[in-house]
C-alpha cells in the first residue's frame, strides 16, 4: 500500500465530518468490497483472453499504429459480443420472441447451479469443521454408483418411492465414500486432503470397471461404457413443465440449504463441527469427541456431495452415464464454498453464480465461439483473489482493516489530546 | 510390547542417568510380505492359467541376443511364488531378532512377485510378455511422476504443500509443445516449459507464502485455473493453426543410447537407450538428494520445513527461502511436464497429464518426503500404470481398471500408517508469519 491513503487519515485533525469518510473507508476495507474487487479483476482477466483469441481483434491489431479505431472497435464488439451473451444465456434473453423463450437461460442457471449448491454445501460443512473435502468427484461417483443400480438394478417400483429411495442411496453412498476419508482422519491421522484425492481415483477407476463389465452397470448389448437410461419412475420431474431444463432438485438443494443452516447454527451436532474447527484441542478438553465428529462431518459432507451425484443421474443426465457423470462439479465445488465463505446462504448464492457463469458460458460458446474453459479461468481467479483480500485491497488502492485500525487508535488518541 | 517396568531407584534423583534403548520387535514388514504372497497364492490356486508363458528379453538392436525365454507358465508363477515365500520367512526371522530386512532383499521380492504374476498372467496368452520394453516404457511412464515427485519433495520439505503439480506438469506441456512448434527445437520448448512452470511455482508462492493462503486451496485452484487456461487456449487458438503451433513430431528429443551402458542385457537398452530427459531424471534425482541433504541449502529448506522460528533466529530468511524452493521446485517439476509434448506425444492435448500430478503427490508421500525413495515409488507407479497397458494388450485376466487404481489404494493404506511410517515435515503447509 502507497502511504498517500494513510497518511490524511492519520494527520487530519479528528473532526465530526469526517464520519463519512470513515463510513466509507469501512465499507470498502469489509468483504463484500473485497468480492467486488476480485470479481472486476477476474472479468478484466477474461476479456483479455477473449481479445487475445479474437480473429478480428488480432487482424485489427496488425494496423494498430495506422489505425488504433479500428483495434479499439473490434476489441468492443468482442467484449460487447462475449458478455451480451453471456447475460443472454444465463438470466435475460432479450433477443427472444417469447416469455418462455426470454425467462429459459434463468431457468437453465438454476438448472445448473442444482448440483453446485449442493456439492458446494458438502465442502462448506467440512470446511466449518476445519477440514478440507477434495473427494467431491469420488463421493459423487460413488452416489452416482449406487443411485444409478436403485435406479435401473430394481424395476417395478412406482414413481415418488423409487426416486426417493434412489436419493437415499446416492447420498448413503456419499457418506460412505466420504466417511472413509472422515475415519482414517481420526483414526490414523491420515490427512484427509491426500485421503479423498486418493479415494476420487479408486471411486473413479472403481466405476470404469463396473461400466465395462457386462452384468454390473453396463448397458445390456452395448460395448461401450454406458449404463442403461434412468427409468422414468426414478427421475426428477420437471419443475416448471418440459420446457425449462431446471428439475425438482432445484427445490431439493434449497432444502439442503436450510438444513445446513439448521445443522451448523441451530443443532449441537453442528456446534460440535465448529468447534473442531475453530481449535479441535479446546474441543478436545471441552470433552466434545473429536474424531466421531471428523467421521461424522465428513459423513455430512459425503451425503451431500452424493445428493449432487444423485441429482446427475437422476435430474440432468438420465439417458445413461458415463465416467464423466461428475462433470468436474466436484472440484467446482470447492471454488462455491470458499466463494460462499462456507456459509450455507453464501453456498447459495455462489452456486447461483457460478451455475449462471456455467449456463452462460455454453452459450457464449455456441454463439460467439468462445471457449467454455474462459468460464473455469474466471471461476477460479475469483476465488485465488477472494482467498487474498490484501493483494485485492492493493490493487485497488482500498483501505486495509489493519491501517484502518491504525487509523482509528490514531484518532481517538488526537481526541484525547483536544479534549485534555 | 513395550512392558517396561520401571523402578522407584531409576527415578530417584540420586540415580545414575543411564541411556537405555528399548527395543521393539516390528512386525510390520513380515505382515506385509505375508498378505501379498498369500494374495497372489489365493490367485494361482483359484484361477490355474494352463499354457506356457514367452518373455522375450531383446529388442532386435541389441549386441547380445538373449532367445526368447517359453517357460510353463504355472510352473514358473509357483516356482517364483517359492522365492517370495522364503523372502517372507526371512523377514519374520529378522524382525524376530530385532532387525530390518535389506533393501535389496525388498527389491528382491518385489521382482520375484512381479515375476509370478506376470507368468501366471502370460500364461496361454496369444502375445509374448516383453520384459525390455515393459521396463523401458515404465520409465517413459514414470518422467512425470518421477519429476512431479522431486518438485513436491522439494516444496514440503521447505514447508509449502504443493497441490500444484498437476497444473505445472500440464503448463509445461503446453509451453513446451508451442515454443517447440514455433521454434523446432527441443531445448526452447524445454527452457519454455521449465519457465513457465517455475512460473506457476512463483504464483504458489506469492499466494501461499506472501498473503498465508491455506496451501490446498491455492494449489487445487491452480489446477483448475491451468486446466482451464490452456485448454482455453488449445481451443480457441492452437486448434487455428494446429501443424504450426502444435506439431512436435519432428521436434521431439530422440532416444539415444548410452555407449557401453546400453550393452547390459535387459536393462541396458531399456534404460540406457532413452531421450536426453531421462538422463536427466536420473542426474535429478541423485542431485536433488544431495543438495537436500549434503549442502548449506537443503540443511536450511529443511530447518525452514521443520521448524521457521528456529531457523529464523539463527538468520535464515525463511520467506525468501520458501519463495526459492517453489520456484526451483517449479522448475524441476517443468522438466517431467515438457516429457509430454517433447517426448512421449507429438503434439498438445486437452487435460492431457490426466490426473498424474496427483500420482506425484502420492509418490512423494509414499517415499516419505524422500527424494530418492519418492522418485522410486514415481517408478513402481510408472510400472503399475504400463503394465495395466501390456496386460490390457496381452489379453490379461485382470481387470485393468484395478492395475490403474493400485497406486492410488496403496498410497491411502500408506497414509494410514498401514504400509511404512509418513511422517511430513513438522511445518508442511503452515505459512511462517515473523513476529
Amino acid at each position: 500500500m502507497s502511504s498517500e491513503t494513510t497518511s490524511p487519515a492519520t494527520s487530519a485533525p479528528p473532526a465530526d465530518d469526517n464520519r463519512w469518510r470513515d463510513a466509507a473507508r469501512e465499507i470498502l476495507a469489509g468483504r463484500p468490497a473485497v468480492a467486488v474487487g476480485a470479481l472486476i479483476l477476474a472479468l478484466i482477466a477474461g476479456s483479455v483472453m477473449i481479445a487475445f483469441t479474437n480473429s478480428d481483434v488480432r487482424e485489427a491489431s496488425g494496423w494498430f499504429f495506422a489505425r488504433p479505431g479500428d483495434t479499439l472497435t473490434a476489441l468492443g464488439r468482442a467484449m460487447g459480443g462475449a458478455y451480451g451473451q453471456l447475460i443472454r444465456g444465463s438470466i435475460w434473453n432479450w433477443q427472444a420472441t417469447s416469455f418462455t423463450a426470454q425467462i429459459r437461460p434463468l431457468m437453465n442457471t438454476f438448472d445448473n447451479a442444482t448440483p453446485l449448491i449442493a456439492a458446494g454445501l458438502g465442502v462448506a460443512v467440512t470446511f466449518r469443521a476445519g477440514l478440507f473435502n477434495i473427494g467431491g468427484r469420488g463421493q459423487m461417483l460413488a452416489a452416482a454408483i449406487a443411485a444409478g443400480w436403485v435406479g435401473f438394478g430394481i424395476p417395478g417400483i412406482p414413481f415418488p418411492l423409487h426416486l426417493i429411495l434412489c436419493i437415499i442411496a446416492g447420498a448413503l453412498a456419499g457418506a460412505l465414500w466420504g466417511g472413509i476419508a472422515g475415519f482414517l482422519k481420526a483414526k490414523t491421522g491420515a490427512h484427509e486432503v491426500i485421503a479423498t484425492i486418493m479415494l476420487n481415483y479408486v471411486g473413479y477407476y472403481l466405476l470404469q470397471y463396473l461400466l465395462a463389465t457386462p452384468g454390473l452397470l453396463q448397458a445390456p448389448g452395448s460395448p461401450n461404457p454406458i449404463t442403461p437410461a434412468t427409468p422414468e419412475s426414478a427421475q426428477l420431474p420437471a419443475l416448471f413443465g418440459r420446457q425449462f431444463t431446471v428439475d425438482w432438485g432445484f427445490p431439493l438443494a434449497l432444502l439442503a440449504v436450510v438444513f445446513c443452516w439448521w445443522l451448523l447454527n441451530r443443532s449441537s451436532l453442528g456446534f460440535t463441527f465448529r468447534a473442531v474447527g475453530e481449535n479441535p484441542r479446546a474441543a478436545r478438553v471441552a470433552g466434545i469427541d473429536v474424531a466421531r465428529a471428523t467421521t461424522i462431518v465428513f459423513m455430512v459432507g459425503g451425503a451431500l456431495m452424493g445428493l449432487a451425484g444423485a441429482q446427475q443421474v437422476l435430474g440432468t443426465v438420465t439417458t445413461g452415464f458415463t465416467d464423466g457423470i461428475d462433470g468436474g462439479i466436484g472440484f467446482d465445488a470447492i471454488t462455491v464454498a470458499l466463494l460462499g465463505g462456507s456459509q450455507p446462504v453464501g453456498v447459495l448464492f455462489a452456486g447461483l453464480l457460478f451455475g449462471a457463469f456455467k449456463a452462460g458460458g455454453s452459450a457464449m460458446q455456441a454463439g460467439q465461439g468462445i471457449p467454455v474453459e474462459i468460464v473455469s479461468v474466471i471461476q477460479s481467479l475469483i476465488v485465488l483473489f477472494i482467498a487474498a483480500p490484501p493483494l485485492v485491497r492493493a490493487i485497488f488502492r482500498l483501505p486495509q482493516p489493519s491501517q484502518l485500525a491504525a487509523a482509528r487508535k490514531a484518532g481517538k488518541a488526537a481526541r484525547k489530546e483536544t479534549d485534555k | 510390547m513395550s512392558a517396561v517396568t520401571v523402578n522407584a531407584a531409576a527415578l530417584s534423583v540420586e540415580a545414575p542417568i543411564g541411556h537405555r534403548t528399548i527395543d521393539k520387535r516390528s512386525y510390520k514388514t513380515p505382515l506385509i510380505l505375508t498378505g501379498v504372497t498369500v494374495l497372489l497364492a489365493v490367485l494361482l490356486l483359484a484361477s490355474p492359467r494352463p499354457g506356457s508363458t514367452t518373455f522375450t528379453l531383446a529388442t532386435a538392436q541389441d549386441a547380445v541376443q538373449i532367445p526368447q525365454a517359453i517357460v510353463p507358465g504355472m510352473a514358473f508363477a509357483w516356482v517364483c511364488m517359492i522365492g517370495a515365500a522364503l523372502l517372507t520367512l526371512a523377514a519374520a526371522w529378522r524382525a524376530w531378532s530385532y532387525a530390518k530386512l535389506p533393501g535389496w532383499a525388498l527389491a528382491l521380492f518385489a521382482l520375484v512377485a512381479i515375476a509370478a504374476f506376470l507368468g501366471w498372467a502370460g500364461a496361454g496368452a496369444q502375445g509374448h510378455i516383453n520384459v525390455v520394453s515393459l521396463i523401458a516404457n515404465a520409465v517413459l511412464v514414470a518422467i512425470p511422476l518421477v519429476f512431479g515427485a522431486l518438485g513436491g519433495v522439494i516444496g514440503e520439505k521447505a514447508g509449502v504443500v504443493n497441490i500444484a503439480i498437476e497444473a505445472q506438469l500440464l503448463m509445461a506441456a503446453f509451453t513446451g509443445a508451442v515454443t517447440g512448434s514455433l521454434t523446432g527445437n527441443p531445448w526452447a520448448g524445454l527452457c519454455a516449459a521449465i519457465l513457465s512452470s517455475a512460473l506457476v511455482g512463483a504464483v504458489l508462492g506469492v499466494f501461499a507464502i506472501t498473503y498465508r493462503v491455506e496451501q490446498v486451496i491455492v494449489g487445487v485452484v491452480l489446477n483448475v485455473l491451468v486446466a482451464g487456461i490452456t485448454t482455453f487456449l488449445f481451443s480457441a487458438w492452437l486448434a487455428t493453426d494446429s501443424s504450426r503451433l502444435n506439431n512436435t513430431l519432428t521436434v521431439r528429443f530422440p532416444a539415444v543410447g548410452i555407449p557401453l551402458l546400453d550393452g547390459i542385457p535387459i536393462i541396458g537398452p531399456a534404460l540406457f537407450r532413452q531421450s536426453i530427459i531421462v538422463y536427466i531424471m536420473y542426474v535429478a534425482v541423485a542431485a536433488v538428494w544431495f543438495a537436500l541433504y549434503r549442502t548449506r541449502w537443503g540443511l536450511r529448506i529443511r530447518a525452514i520445513g521443520e521448524h521457521p522460528q528456529a531457523a529464523d533466529t539463527v538468520g535464515i530468511r525463511v520467506n525468501v527461502m520458501r519463495y526459492g524452493a517453489v520456484i526451483i521446485a517449479g522448475a524441476i517439476v517443468g522438466i517431467g511436464g515438457a516429457s509430454y509434448t517433447l517426448v512421449s506425444n507429438p503434439s498438445f492435448n486437452r487435460e492431457m497429464t490426466a490426473g498424474f500430478g496427483y500420482i506425484a503427490l502420492a509418490a512423494v508421500i509414499f517415499g516419505n518426503w524422500n527424494p530418492v525413495r519418492a522418485a522410486f515409488a514415481g517408478l513402481l507407479f510408472g510400472f503399475a500404470i504400463n503394465l495395466q497397458q501390456v496386460l490390457g494388450v496381452i489379453g490379461s485376466p485382470v481387470p485393468s481398471q484395478f492395475m490403474l487404481m493400485l497406486p492410488y489404494v496403496v498410497t491411502l493404506l500408506a497414509v494410514a500408517g498401514l504400509v511404512g511410517r509418513s511422517r511430513a515435515p513438522a511445518a508442511d503447509g503452515v505459512p511462517y508469519i515473523k513476529e
